[in-house]
Protein backbone atom coordinates (compact mmCIF):
# COMPACT_ATOMS: atom_id res chain seq x y z
CA UNK A 1 0.00 0.00 0.00
CA UNK A 2 1.18 3.46 -0.94
CA UNK A 3 1.85 5.83 2.05
CA UNK A 4 -0.69 8.71 2.30
CA UNK A 5 -0.59 12.16 3.58
CA UNK A 6 1.95 14.34 3.76
CA UNK A 7 5.55 13.36 3.61
CA UNK A 8 7.05 13.91 6.91
CA UNK A 9 9.09 17.82 7.02
CA UNK A 10 13.19 16.55 6.52
CA UNK A 11 14.46 19.19 8.60
CA UNK A 12 18.58 19.96 7.94
CA UNK A 13 21.60 18.75 10.29
CA UNK A 14 21.85 22.29 11.18
CA UNK A 15 17.96 22.93 12.02
CA UNK A 16 17.49 19.32 14.22
CA UNK A 17 20.73 20.83 15.86
CA UNK A 18 19.69 24.14 16.77
CA UNK A 19 16.32 22.69 17.44
CA UNK A 20 17.37 20.97 20.75
CA UNK A 21 16.67 21.68 24.03
CA UNK A 22 20.80 21.33 24.82
CA UNK A 23 22.32 22.78 22.04
CA UNK A 24 19.84 26.33 22.73
CA UNK A 25 21.21 26.39 26.52
CA UNK A 26 24.70 26.11 24.59
CA UNK A 27 23.70 29.82 22.25
CA UNK A 28 22.16 31.21 25.42
CA UNK A 29 25.49 30.41 27.58
CA UNK A 30 28.04 30.81 25.19
CA UNK A 31 26.35 34.30 24.25
CA UNK A 32 25.85 34.83 27.83
CA UNK A 33 29.68 34.30 28.21
CA UNK A 34 30.69 37.18 25.15
CA UNK A 35 28.20 39.64 27.22
CA UNK A 36 30.48 39.55 30.44
CA UNK A 37 33.06 39.67 28.62
CA UNK A 38 31.65 43.08 27.39
CA UNK A 39 30.03 44.43 30.27
CA UNK A 40 33.70 44.10 32.01
CA UNK A 41 35.34 45.71 28.94
CA UNK A 42 32.78 48.56 29.12
CA UNK A 43 32.97 48.56 33.03
CA UNK A 44 36.67 49.11 32.20
CA UNK A 45 36.23 51.75 30.16
CA UNK A 46 33.56 53.50 32.54
CA UNK A 47 35.80 53.42 35.80
CA UNK A 48 37.97 56.02 33.99
CA UNK A 49 35.15 58.55 34.87
CA UNK A 50 37.45 58.69 37.85
CA UNK A 51 40.38 59.89 36.11
CA UNK A 52 38.64 62.45 34.73
CA UNK A 53 37.34 64.81 32.11
CA UNK A 54 40.42 64.43 29.86
CA UNK A 55 40.90 60.81 30.40
CA UNK A 56 37.14 59.83 29.42
CA UNK A 57 36.61 62.52 26.69
CA UNK A 58 40.06 60.79 25.23
CA UNK A 59 38.84 57.22 25.06
CA UNK A 60 35.84 58.48 23.61
CA UNK A 61 37.76 60.14 20.42
CA UNK A 62 40.04 56.56 20.44
CA UNK A 63 36.49 54.71 19.96
CA UNK A 64 34.90 56.74 17.85
CA UNK A 65 38.63 56.66 15.40
CA UNK A 66 37.88 52.71 15.21
CA UNK A 67 36.08 53.78 11.95
CA UNK A 68 34.76 50.31 10.47
CA UNK A 69 36.21 47.93 13.41
CA UNK A 70 33.52 50.08 15.54
CA UNK A 71 30.98 49.07 13.61
CA UNK A 72 32.10 45.21 13.46
CA UNK A 73 31.62 45.22 17.24
CA UNK A 74 28.30 47.21 17.27
CA UNK A 75 27.31 44.66 14.57
CA UNK A 76 28.35 41.95 16.67
CA UNK A 77 27.29 42.92 19.91
CA UNK A 78 24.02 43.03 18.46
CA UNK A 79 23.85 39.62 16.87
CA UNK A 80 24.85 38.09 20.25
CA UNK A 81 22.34 40.14 22.32
CA UNK A 82 19.70 39.03 19.82
CA UNK A 83 20.66 35.55 19.92
CA UNK A 84 21.23 35.37 23.74
CA UNK A 85 17.68 37.03 24.42
CA UNK A 86 15.48 35.20 21.65
CA UNK A 87 16.80 31.99 22.51
CA UNK A 88 16.24 32.08 26.27
CA UNK A 89 12.71 33.42 25.56
CA UNK A 90 12.31 30.27 22.98
CA UNK A 91 13.39 27.52 25.68
CA UNK A 92 11.56 29.90 28.29
CA UNK A 93 8.20 28.91 26.01
CA UNK A 94 9.41 25.19 26.15
CA UNK A 95 9.59 25.05 30.01
CA UNK A 96 6.29 26.81 30.72
CA UNK A 97 5.13 24.32 27.88
CA UNK A 98 6.46 20.93 29.86
CA UNK A 99 3.72 21.78 33.19
CA UNK A 100 1.26 22.56 31.34
CA UNK A 101 -1.08 22.29 34.74
CA UNK A 102 0.56 24.08 37.89
CA UNK A 103 1.08 22.57 41.11
CA UNK A 104 -1.38 23.91 44.01
CA UNK A 105 1.31 24.15 46.42
CA UNK A 106 4.95 24.11 45.44
CA UNK A 107 7.95 24.48 47.71
CA UNK A 108 11.29 25.18 46.90
CA UNK A 109 14.24 23.25 48.57
CA UNK A 110 17.47 25.11 47.64
CA UNK A 111 16.84 27.39 44.23
CA UNK A 112 17.83 30.56 44.54
CA UNK A 113 15.49 33.36 43.80
CA UNK A 114 18.10 34.37 41.15
CA UNK A 115 18.12 31.27 39.28
CA UNK A 116 14.46 31.51 39.35
CA UNK A 117 13.60 35.03 38.24
CA UNK A 118 16.38 35.26 35.16
CA UNK A 119 13.31 35.38 32.87
CA UNK A 120 12.53 38.26 34.72
CA UNK A 121 15.62 39.84 35.64
CA UNK A 122 16.99 39.70 31.98
CA UNK A 123 13.58 40.95 30.58
CA UNK A 124 14.51 44.00 33.25
CA UNK A 125 17.98 44.77 32.10
CA UNK A 126 16.85 44.74 28.25
CA UNK A 127 14.56 47.22 29.08
CA UNK A 128 17.33 49.20 30.90
CA UNK A 129 19.74 49.18 28.06
CA UNK A 130 17.25 50.52 25.90
CA UNK A 131 16.97 53.42 28.06
CA UNK A 132 20.88 53.65 28.45
CA UNK A 133 21.17 53.39 25.30
CA UNK A 134 18.30 56.20 24.25
CA UNK A 135 20.24 58.38 27.25
CA UNK A 136 23.91 58.27 26.24
CA UNK A 137 24.35 56.79 22.32
CA UNK A 138 21.46 58.46 20.93
CA UNK A 139 21.16 61.53 23.61
CA UNK A 140 17.26 61.32 23.44
CA UNK A 141 17.05 61.41 26.78
CA UNK A 142 18.56 64.70 28.44
CA UNK A 143 19.22 65.81 24.74
CA UNK A 144 20.44 69.08 26.36
CA UNK A 145 23.38 67.12 27.92
CA UNK A 146 24.24 65.45 24.69
CA UNK A 147 25.87 68.01 22.37
CA UNK A 148 28.29 69.25 25.01
CA UNK A 149 32.02 69.64 23.57
CA UNK A 150 35.49 70.11 26.01
CA UNK A 151 38.08 72.95 25.74
CA UNK A 152 39.87 70.69 23.34
CA UNK A 153 37.10 70.42 21.00
CA UNK A 154 35.70 66.76 21.76
CA UNK A 155 32.18 65.88 22.29
CA UNK A 156 32.15 66.19 26.31
CA UNK A 157 31.20 62.51 27.29
CA UNK A 158 32.01 63.33 30.88
CA UNK A 159 30.50 66.30 31.21
CA UNK A 160 27.33 64.50 30.29
CA UNK A 161 27.84 61.71 32.32
CA UNK A 162 27.94 63.86 35.15
CA UNK A 163 25.09 65.78 34.56
CA UNK A 164 22.87 62.53 33.86
CA UNK A 165 23.77 60.90 36.93
CA UNK A 166 23.49 64.32 39.37
CA UNK A 167 20.00 63.88 37.91
CA UNK A 168 18.49 62.10 40.84
CA UNK A 169 15.90 60.07 39.18
CA UNK A 170 18.63 58.89 36.28
CA UNK A 171 20.77 57.57 39.27
CA UNK A 172 18.36 55.67 40.81
CA UNK A 173 17.28 53.62 38.16
CA UNK A 174 20.94 53.03 37.24
CA UNK A 175 21.49 51.83 40.46
CA UNK A 176 18.23 49.66 40.31
CA UNK A 177 19.46 47.87 36.75
CA UNK A 178 23.00 47.56 38.40
CA UNK A 179 21.25 45.65 41.05
CA UNK A 180 19.40 43.16 38.71
CA UNK A 181 21.99 42.96 36.66
CA UNK A 182 23.64 41.30 39.59
CA UNK A 183 21.02 39.05 40.46
CA UNK A 184 21.23 37.99 36.45
CA UNK A 185 25.03 37.83 36.59
CA UNK A 186 25.50 35.64 40.15
CA UNK A 187 22.84 32.77 38.80
CA UNK A 188 24.26 33.30 34.68
CA UNK A 189 27.75 33.44 35.35
CA UNK A 190 28.38 29.90 37.08
CA UNK A 191 25.32 28.18 35.08
CA UNK A 192 27.36 28.69 31.95
CA UNK A 193 29.78 26.49 33.42
CA UNK A 194 27.50 23.77 33.98
CA UNK A 195 25.69 24.22 30.72
CA UNK A 196 28.67 23.95 28.82
CA UNK A 197 29.48 20.96 30.46
CA UNK A 198 32.71 22.24 32.11
CA UNK A 199 31.53 22.06 35.39
CA UNK A 200 33.16 18.61 36.83
CA UNK A 201 32.76 17.83 40.68
CA UNK A 202 36.87 19.19 40.71
CA UNK A 203 35.95 23.06 39.65
CA UNK A 204 32.53 22.90 40.59
CA UNK A 205 33.30 24.53 44.50
CA UNK A 206 35.22 26.91 42.15
CA UNK A 207 32.50 27.89 39.19
CA UNK A 208 29.57 27.90 41.68
CA UNK A 209 31.15 30.63 43.70
CA UNK A 210 32.74 32.97 40.77
CA UNK A 211 29.58 33.82 39.87
CA UNK A 212 28.05 35.59 42.91
CA UNK A 213 31.81 36.94 43.14
CA UNK A 214 32.60 38.16 39.62
CA UNK A 215 28.43 39.59 39.38
CA UNK A 216 29.57 41.48 42.64
CA UNK A 217 32.91 42.64 41.77
CA UNK A 218 31.19 44.18 37.92
CA UNK A 219 27.93 45.72 39.78
CA UNK A 220 30.20 47.05 42.71
CA UNK A 221 32.38 48.97 39.83
CA UNK A 222 29.13 50.23 37.95
CA UNK A 223 27.90 51.56 40.94
CA UNK A 224 30.45 53.47 42.21
CA UNK A 225 29.83 55.63 39.65
CA UNK A 226 26.81 57.05 40.25
CA UNK A 227 27.48 57.64 43.75
CA UNK A 228 30.88 58.95 43.24
CA UNK A 229 28.54 61.78 41.18
CA UNK A 230 26.44 62.02 43.65
CA UNK A 231 28.93 62.40 46.55
CA UNK A 232 30.77 64.95 44.68
CA UNK A 233 34.21 62.90 43.64
CA UNK A 234 33.15 63.03 40.31
CA UNK A 235 32.73 66.72 40.08
CA UNK A 236 31.78 68.89 36.50
CA UNK A 237 34.84 69.83 35.04
CA UNK A 238 35.34 73.94 35.38
CA UNK A 239 33.15 75.92 33.13
CA UNK A 240 30.43 73.60 33.16
CA UNK A 241 27.35 74.46 35.06
CA UNK A 242 24.25 71.94 35.75
CA UNK B 1 -0.85 11.32 65.45
CA UNK B 2 -3.70 13.45 63.58
CA UNK B 3 -3.48 15.17 60.15
CA UNK B 4 -5.92 17.04 57.53
CA UNK B 5 -5.11 15.52 54.23
CA UNK B 6 -5.69 17.68 51.27
CA UNK B 7 -5.42 14.95 47.84
CA UNK B 8 -5.65 15.80 44.19
CA UNK B 9 -8.60 13.94 42.99
CA UNK B 10 -9.12 13.32 39.07
CA UNK B 11 -11.32 10.59 38.32
CA UNK B 12 -9.48 9.91 34.78
CA UNK B 13 -6.72 11.35 32.18
CA UNK B 14 -8.84 14.05 30.85
CA UNK B 15 -11.10 15.01 33.59
CA UNK B 16 -10.85 17.99 35.84
CA UNK B 17 -9.65 17.44 39.25
CA UNK B 18 -9.74 19.32 42.64
CA UNK B 19 -8.04 18.68 45.74
CA UNK B 20 -10.45 17.08 48.24
CA UNK B 21 -10.15 17.57 52.11
CA UNK B 22 -9.81 14.26 54.43
CA UNK B 23 -9.25 13.29 58.31
CA UNK B 24 -6.70 11.08 59.21
CA UNK B 25 -6.87 10.68 62.58
CA UNK B 26 -4.91 8.04 64.93
CA UNK B 27 -1.88 7.64 63.08
CA UNK B 28 0.87 5.55 64.27
CA UNK B 29 4.01 8.32 64.17
CA UNK B 30 5.92 5.14 63.28
CA UNK B 31 3.36 4.64 60.41
CA UNK B 32 5.35 5.18 56.34
CA UNK B 33 3.06 7.67 54.27
CA UNK B 34 1.93 5.01 52.30
CA UNK B 35 0.54 3.22 55.02
CA UNK B 36 -1.11 6.52 56.15
CA UNK B 37 -2.81 6.64 52.81
CA UNK B 38 -3.82 3.09 52.68
CA UNK B 39 -5.56 3.62 55.96
CA UNK B 40 -7.34 6.70 54.43
CA UNK B 41 -8.07 4.64 51.77
CA UNK B 42 -9.89 1.48 53.81
CA UNK B 43 -11.88 4.15 55.66
CA UNK B 44 -12.89 5.93 52.24
CA UNK B 45 -13.83 2.12 51.40
CA UNK B 46 -15.91 2.06 55.10
CA UNK B 47 -17.65 5.34 54.03
CA UNK B 48 -18.97 3.89 50.56
CA UNK B 49 -16.03 6.26 48.68
CA UNK B 50 -13.89 5.75 45.70
CA UNK B 51 -10.29 5.45 47.30
CA UNK B 52 -7.65 7.54 46.65
CA UNK B 53 -5.77 6.02 43.66
CA UNK B 54 -1.85 5.92 43.96
CA UNK B 55 1.34 3.82 43.27
CA UNK B 56 3.80 2.03 45.86
CA UNK B 57 5.71 -1.39 45.42
CA UNK B 58 8.39 -2.26 46.75
CA UNK B 59 7.96 0.09 50.59
CA UNK B 60 11.96 0.08 50.97
CA UNK B 61 12.58 2.95 48.68
CA UNK B 62 14.27 0.99 45.81
CA UNK B 63 11.61 0.58 43.05
CA UNK B 64 11.18 4.45 42.59
CA UNK B 65 7.25 3.39 42.26
CA UNK B 66 5.43 5.70 44.89
CA UNK B 67 5.16 8.94 43.64
CA UNK B 68 3.91 11.93 45.69
CA UNK B 69 3.96 15.93 46.21
CA UNK B 70 3.76 16.60 49.47
CA UNK B 71 3.27 20.01 50.60
CA UNK B 72 4.83 21.04 47.59
CA UNK B 73 8.24 18.58 47.38
CA UNK B 74 8.41 15.69 45.38
CA UNK B 75 8.43 13.07 48.13
CA UNK B 76 7.86 15.13 51.27
CA UNK B 77 10.12 17.13 53.44
CA UNK B 78 12.82 13.92 54.23
CA UNK B 79 16.10 14.61 52.22
CA UNK B 80 17.12 11.00 50.33
CA UNK B 81 14.33 9.76 50.95
CA UNK B 82 11.13 8.05 48.66
CA UNK B 83 7.57 8.58 49.77
CA UNK B 84 7.28 4.94 50.89
CA UNK B 85 10.54 5.56 53.42
CA UNK B 86 8.93 8.59 54.37
CA UNK B 87 7.72 8.51 58.02
CA UNK B 88 4.71 10.23 59.97
CA UNK B 89 7.09 11.53 62.90
CA UNK B 90 8.24 13.46 59.82
CA UNK B 91 4.94 15.86 60.51
CA UNK B 92 3.77 17.85 63.29
CA UNK B 93 0.42 16.28 65.03
CA UNK B 94 -2.44 18.32 63.60
CA UNK B 95 -0.33 19.12 60.61
CA UNK B 96 -2.50 19.61 56.98
CA UNK B 97 -0.66 18.10 54.46
CA UNK B 98 -1.63 18.65 50.78
CA UNK B 99 -0.57 15.58 48.39
CA UNK B 100 -0.54 16.09 44.26
CA UNK B 101 0.91 13.67 41.74
CA UNK B 102 3.78 14.79 39.95
CA UNK B 103 2.99 17.44 37.46
CA UNK B 104 5.06 17.62 34.03
CA UNK B 105 3.18 17.35 29.91
CA UNK B 106 5.33 14.31 29.96
CA UNK B 107 3.50 12.74 32.73
CA UNK B 108 -0.35 13.06 32.41
CA UNK B 109 -2.25 12.02 34.75
CA UNK B 110 -4.22 8.30 34.84
CA UNK B 111 -5.97 9.24 38.15
CA UNK B 112 -5.90 11.07 41.22
CA UNK B 113 -2.33 10.51 42.24
CA UNK B 114 -1.21 7.92 39.13
CA UNK B 115 0.94 9.51 36.81
CA UNK B 116 1.67 7.71 33.24
CA UNK B 117 5.61 7.77 33.50
CA UNK B 118 6.32 5.61 30.28
CA UNK B 119 8.16 8.82 28.84
CA UNK B 120 11.39 7.54 30.74
CA UNK B 121 11.04 4.28 29.55
CA UNK B 122 10.96 5.66 25.91
CA UNK B 123 14.35 7.55 26.83
CA UNK B 124 15.91 4.32 28.61
CA UNK B 125 14.61 2.23 25.49
CA UNK B 126 16.78 4.89 23.04
CA UNK B 127 20.29 3.94 24.59
CA UNK B 128 20.25 3.09 28.28
CA UNK B 129 21.89 -0.25 27.50
CA UNK B 130 24.50 -1.49 26.12
CA UNK B 131 24.57 -3.89 23.42
CA UNK B 132 26.38 -7.24 24.01
CA UNK B 133 26.39 -10.65 21.70
CA UNK B 134 24.80 -13.27 23.69
CA UNK B 135 26.62 -16.26 24.16
CA UNK B 136 29.28 -17.66 27.43
CA UNK B 137 29.47 -15.17 30.35
CA UNK B 138 32.85 -13.57 30.01
CA UNK B 139 35.26 -13.97 32.75
CA UNK B 140 34.90 -12.20 35.81
CA UNK B 141 37.61 -9.92 35.73
CA UNK B 142 38.44 -9.65 31.66
CA UNK B 143 37.35 -5.75 31.83
CA UNK B 144 39.07 -4.21 34.62
CA UNK B 145 37.44 -0.88 35.84
CA UNK B 146 39.12 1.32 38.20
CA UNK B 147 37.60 1.58 41.72
CA UNK B 148 36.41 5.46 41.34
CA UNK B 149 35.36 4.84 37.58
CA UNK B 150 32.96 2.11 39.07
CA UNK B 151 31.79 4.20 42.33
CA UNK B 152 30.81 7.10 39.91
CA UNK B 153 28.99 4.52 37.57
CA UNK B 154 26.76 3.36 40.83
CA UNK B 155 26.01 6.96 41.95
CA UNK B 156 24.60 7.44 38.84
CA UNK B 157 23.10 3.75 38.65
CA UNK B 158 21.41 4.10 41.93
CA UNK B 159 18.74 5.96 39.96
CA UNK B 160 15.36 4.95 40.51
CA UNK B 161 13.70 6.37 37.69
CA UNK B 162 10.81 7.79 40.08
CA UNK B 163 10.48 11.32 38.11
CA UNK B 164 10.71 13.40 41.34
CA UNK B 165 13.44 15.26 39.18
CA UNK B 166 10.93 16.10 36.47
CA UNK B 167 8.25 16.88 39.73
CA UNK B 168 10.35 19.31 41.27
CA UNK B 169 11.71 20.95 38.72
CA UNK B 170 10.61 24.21 37.66
CA UNK B 171 11.15 23.73 34.11
CA UNK B 172 9.46 20.28 34.13
CA UNK B 173 12.79 18.92 33.09
CA UNK B 174 14.00 15.13 32.95
CA UNK B 175 17.84 15.88 33.01
CA UNK B 176 19.07 14.80 36.17
CA UNK B 177 17.12 11.30 35.18
CA UNK B 178 18.42 11.23 32.03
CA UNK B 179 22.43 12.31 33.04
CA UNK B 180 22.09 9.77 35.11
CA UNK B 181 21.30 6.70 33.12
CA UNK B 182 23.87 8.17 30.31
CA UNK B 183 26.87 8.38 32.96
CA UNK B 184 26.01 4.78 34.62
CA UNK B 185 27.52 3.95 31.46
CA UNK B 186 29.63 6.73 30.71
CA UNK B 187 31.75 5.86 33.09
CA UNK B 188 32.45 1.89 32.98
CA UNK B 189 34.87 0.64 30.21
CA UNK B 190 31.86 -1.21 28.97
CA UNK B 191 29.88 2.10 27.85
CA UNK B 192 32.31 3.41 26.05
CA UNK B 193 31.34 2.08 22.42
CA UNK B 194 28.26 3.77 22.31
CA UNK B 195 28.39 6.46 24.87
CA UNK B 196 28.19 9.49 22.58
CA UNK B 197 25.33 7.52 20.42
CA UNK B 198 23.36 7.16 23.33
CA UNK B 199 23.81 10.15 24.49
CA UNK B 200 22.48 11.70 21.50
CA UNK B 201 19.56 9.07 21.02
CA UNK B 202 18.37 9.71 24.57
CA UNK B 203 18.35 13.53 24.69
CA UNK B 204 16.09 13.28 21.20
CA UNK B 205 13.61 11.56 22.81
CA UNK B 206 13.58 13.66 26.15
CA UNK B 207 12.91 16.73 23.90
CA UNK B 208 10.50 14.81 21.41
CA UNK B 209 8.69 13.65 24.93
CA UNK B 210 8.21 17.28 26.20
CA UNK B 211 10.21 17.69 29.05
CA UNK B 212 11.72 21.12 29.85
CA UNK B 213 15.27 22.32 29.20
CA UNK B 214 17.45 22.40 32.48
CA UNK B 215 18.14 26.07 34.27
CA UNK B 216 20.73 24.56 36.46
CA UNK B 217 18.16 25.90 39.96
CA UNK B 218 19.38 22.00 41.32
CA UNK B 219 15.94 21.47 42.57
CA UNK B 220 16.10 18.33 41.50
CA UNK B 221 19.47 17.08 43.06
CA UNK B 222 17.50 18.42 46.37
CA UNK B 223 14.66 16.11 46.05
CA UNK B 224 16.22 13.15 44.52
CA UNK B 225 15.48 10.15 46.91
CA UNK B 226 19.24 8.98 45.87
CA UNK B 227 20.51 11.76 45.97
CA UNK B 228 21.55 12.02 42.50
CA UNK B 229 24.38 15.00 41.97
CA UNK B 230 24.28 17.42 39.12
CA UNK B 231 27.54 16.80 37.92
CA UNK B 232 25.95 14.08 36.09
CA UNK B 233 24.24 16.93 33.83
CA UNK B 234 27.12 18.52 33.64
CA UNK B 235 28.64 15.43 31.78
CA UNK B 236 25.67 15.20 29.83
CA UNK B 237 25.99 18.35 28.22
CA UNK B 238 29.66 17.69 27.27
CA UNK B 239 29.28 14.54 26.35
CA UNK B 240 26.43 15.97 23.95
CA UNK B 241 28.35 18.36 22.35
CA UNK B 242 31.25 16.07 21.93
CA UNK B 243 29.14 13.76 20.37
CA UNK B 244 27.28 16.07 17.74
CA UNK B 245 31.00 17.04 17.08
CA UNK B 246 31.49 13.65 16.16
CA UNK B 247 29.12 13.26 13.84
CA UNK B 248 27.12 10.14 16.19
CA UNK B 249 23.66 9.85 17.15
CA UNK B 250 22.35 8.81 13.60
CA UNK B 251 20.35 5.71 13.56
Amino acid sequence: MAPSGPAPQKKSALGEFFGSSIAQKYIVAITGLLLVLFVIVHLVGNLQMFAGQDAVNQYAVMLRSMGPLLWVARIGLIVIFVLHVSTAFRLYRRNRAARPTAYVTQSTVQASIASRTMIFSGSFVFLYIIGHLLHLTFGLVLPEHAHLVDSMGRHDVYSMVVLGFQNKLVSFFYIAAMLVLWSHLRHGISSMFQTVGVRCPRVAPFTDQLGPLLATVIVVGYIAIPLGVLAGIIALPPGVTP
Amino acid sequence: MEFTIRVWRQAGPGSKGELKVYRANNVSADSSFIEMMTELNIHLLEMGDEPVAFEADCLEGICGTCSMMIDGVAHGPEKGTTTCQLFMRSFKDGATITVEPFRAGAFPVLKDLVVDRSAFDRIVQQGGFISVNTGNAPDGNAVLVPKDQAETSMDAAECIGCGACVASCKNGSAMLFVSAKAAHFANLPQGQAERYRRTILMVEQMDKEGFGACTNQYECEAVCPKEISVNFIGQLNRDYMVGKLKGAGGK
